[in-house]
């Protein structure tokens, strides 16, 4: 059987990061900067399932599901959080959000 | 009851603790009184027993230590919390805890209304409980314990009048003083206990003796360890140079300048000299200017004692002078003679801080002997008790003063030289006089007080007991030390008692003076004459030419302001020592060391951080992408460099 080579997996998730990493940093809505955070986690769980399947080690696999767990909780928390500060400050622009500097 | 000892110990601690938390609460004088002086009482009695106990150990066997636990131990250093019950510290321990019981009780009576009773009475009790670390500890530590916590009690006491005003200055200053002074004498002391580790390893009493008795050669160590022991000393017991204190201790209540300043703590130099005495036997020199200092405050301080007007400053004087009477023993290797003198003196110098109580109890606490006179016949058994005690000091014939002193001049004539025997002989004829001087413008000649303002009267019971208790010791006190000249075959008892503890130094020196009984009863006849001479001077002049000593002061003006002033001494110190740490300290230490440098060095600091924080708090933006970006750049960074190494 003919099989995908691993660098496409590995390039995809490489791009799959670099948007994130560049939503995250230029975006200004809270809410797709949290989402930027959760495709960088995704590209690393591609990373991790890839790694797992050519080496047949389902160490990856499991780890994985560690990553999904957490990432659960921190979208319950984040969302939460930008809930909170919406309520407070009528927005989720994060530039308008830096009350922590000199 | 040896192994009980240190019950003695333990229970003034128990004393200080009730009547220190509680005492406020439990209010009632007698019940304070009760729990302070009882548990003095029965540490003499457990000590008693236990000195019974020892008399019926065979010799060898006298020496006891009793172990409670280990205090710290660090590397070789092996402290424990240990007590030596030997002939020595026996001897001590009941000075401490008999004469402490009676002047205890003589309190209840003296310190009777006092707002402070019950805090007078717990420091007492904590003053006991150090002062019987001092005594029983087996080793350094456990003594410099007492001997800082006695310090610390003797401080309290000073300043129980805290907010009174005393001379020139006020009691707090007075307190101070003493205790700033013994901290310089501490220091040399606990010098002395480092070099003392340093050579023997050991703190341990019984070691560090064993060790020193056979280690020759060492003459320096010794000299130095010595020396540094003999500073201490020197402050705790009033010597010349550190002696200032004492005078301006008698701020303090008159039980305590009796108890602390007179009988117990000011004689805990000389028991520290005695215990060691096997180093300063190894330090010859070291020994000959313990005896050439103890010598020169004896007659140094009996003069000064000859002008003063009030009744306690010539007491604290006289105190000074016999301190240095036992210092001169001790530097002469009479080791048992200068502890006898602490038990004698005990009594007879306790008994007239008492007495002075007494009086100055019944006079509404005027303390100027210009304005006493004829309170003879006031207060009879203050003065009859009185008597005794100035006769005991002055040598009179039979009584306790007599043998101490007495062995003290020929031991400093048979070992030491003929200077030191007239000096000496100066000053017990100094002491006589200026003790009948004291006691013939109290109690004899006209009342030079107002009959509107004094009422003098007899004190109560509670104080003219101990008074009576004291004033039998300070007769028969004596007589357990009976030279050999008078008793024969069986020689000096008390000698004898203390002989194995001190063998080892007495040996070192080697002093085999062949002295006949005829020079010493020569010698003795000479002092003994002259004193009695200057006692019936003193008394006659004070009491019925009393022009005599103003001719005499004003012929001798110059003389007489320099005493009264006491050879400016304070004022000596004072533009010598403190005006300079005063001066030097405000000019320099503070304006420019503490003002310009430390300041400086704190503050430039933080000018520097501030600066540079300045500038880089603008990284600081608040915007929380711009972190973001700031990271991943690290990251980038740090990923291509290990990329690059690879």
């Amino acid at each position: 059987m003919n099989t995908i080579p691993i660098e496409y997996y590995l390039l995809i998730s490489a791009f799959m990061f670099s948007v994130g990493v560049t939503g995250v940093l230029i975006r200004r809505n809270a809410i797709v900067v949290f989402m930027c955070i959760e495709l960088m986690l995704n590209s690393a769980n591609l990373a991790l399932v890839t790694f797992s399947s050519f080496l047949g080690d389902p160490a990856g696999q499991v780890f994985v599901f560690f990553v999904m767990t957490v990432a659960a909780a921190e979208a319950a928390v984040g969302l939460a959080i930008i809930i909170a500060i919406f309520r407070n400050k009528l927005t989720v622009n994060i530039d308008e959000i830096n009350i922590f500097k000199w | 009851m040896i192994e009980l000892i240190y019950l003695t110990i333990l229970l003034p601690l128990l004393g200080f603790v009730i009547n220190g938390f509680f005492g406020k609460k439990i209010g009632n004088e007698k019940v304070i009184g009760l729990i302070g002086s009882s548990t003095v009482g029965i540490s003499f009695v457990i000590s008693l027993l236990a000195l019974i106990e020892t008399i019926n150990l065979p010799v060898e066997q006298r020496t006891n230590v009793v172990e409670l636990f280990t205090w710290m131990s660090v590397g070789s250093l092996n402290i424990s919390f240990s007590y030596l019950v030997d002939q020595l510290s026996l001897v001590m321990a009941l000075i401490v805890t008999g004469v402490g019981f009676l002047i205890h009780v003589y309190s209840i009576g003296y310190m009777h209304g006092d707002k402070g009773f019950y805090r007078f009475f717990a420091y007492m009790n904590l003053f006991i409980f150090a002062m019987m670390n001092l005594v029983l500890g087996d080793n350094f530590v456990v003594l410099f314990l007492g001997w800082e916590g006695v310090g610390l009690c003797s401080y309290l006491l000073i300043g129980y009048y805290y907010d009174q005003k005393f001379e020139k200055g006020t009691v707090a200053q007075a307190a101070k003083k003493a205790f700033i002074v013994n901290r310089i004498g501490d220091f040399g002391f606990l010098l002395g206990m480092f070099l003392i580790f340093e050579t023997f390893n050991s703190l341990n009493f019984l070691e560090v003796f064993s060790q020193a008795k056979h280690l020759t050669g060492a003459e320096t160590t010794f000299g130095f360890i010595a020396l540094f022991l003999f500073i201490g000393a020197t402050g705790k017991s009033a010597q010349i140079p550190l002696f200032v204190w004492l005078p301006d201790a008698m701020a303090g209540p008159t039980p305590v300048s009796a108890l602390i300043h007179a009988a117990t703590m000011v004689t805990a130099g000389v028991y520290m000299v005695a215990r060691a005495s096997i180093i300063f036997a190894s330090a010859p020199v070291i020994l000959a200017v313990v005896a050439v200092i103890g010598l020169f405050t004896a007659v140094f301080a009996a003069t000064i004692g000859l002008v003063q007007t009030d009744i306690k400053k010539v007491l604290a004087y006289s105190t000074v002078s016999q301190l240095g009477y036992m210092f001169l023993a001790a530097g002469v290797g009479a080791f048992s003679a200068a502890i006898f003198h602490v038990m004698t003196h005990a009594f007879f110098k306790a008994l007239l801080f008492l007495g002075a109580g007494s009086v100055i109890h019944s006079m509404h606490h005027q303390q100027d002997i210009m304005h006493y006179g004829g309170l003879k016949k006031y207060m009879p058994v203050t003065f009859l008790t009185f008597i005794i005690a100035a006769f005991a000091i002055s040598g009179f014939p039979g009584l306790s003063g007599f043998f101490s002193k007495d062995e003290i001049l020929w031991f400093s004539y048979a070992n030491g030289n003929f200077v030191y025997w007239l000096l000496g002989a100066l000053t017990a004829v100094l002491t006589a006089f200026y003790m009948f001087r004291l006691v013939s413008l109290t109690f004899f000649g006209e009342e030079r007080f107002s009959h509107e303002k004094y009422h003098p009267h007899e004190s109560p019971k509670v104080m003219t007991v101990p008074l009576i208790i004291l004033a039998v010791l300070s007769v028969i006190g004596g007589w357990i030390g009976i030279p050999e000249v008078f008793s024969g075959e069986h020689g000096n008892v008390f000698h004898n008692w203390l002989a194995p503890i001190f063998l080892d130094a007495e040996l070192k020196l080697a002093y085999y003076g062949a002295h006949s009984h005829t020079e010493e009863l020569i010698l003795m006849a000479i002092s003994v004459s002259a004193a009695l001479l200057s006692m019936y001077g003193a008394f006659k002049i004070y009491t019925q030419r009393r022009e005599i000593a103003e001719k005499f002061a004003l012929k001798f003006k110059k003389a007489y302001k320099v005493l009264l002033n006491k050879y400016y001494v304070d004022e000596l110190y004072e533009a010598a020592v403190i005006q300079p740490i005063q001066k030097s300290s405000e000019k320099f230490l503070w304006k420019i060391a503490d003002n310009k440098l430390i300041d400086g060095v704190v503050n430039g600091t933080a000018v520097v951080i501030t600066s540079f924080s300045s500038v880089i708090k603008k990284m600081q933006t608040g915007v929380a992408q711009f972190y973001a970006l700031i990271m991943m750049a690290g990251i980038a960074a740090i990923l291509f460099w290990i990329i690059l190494s690879l």
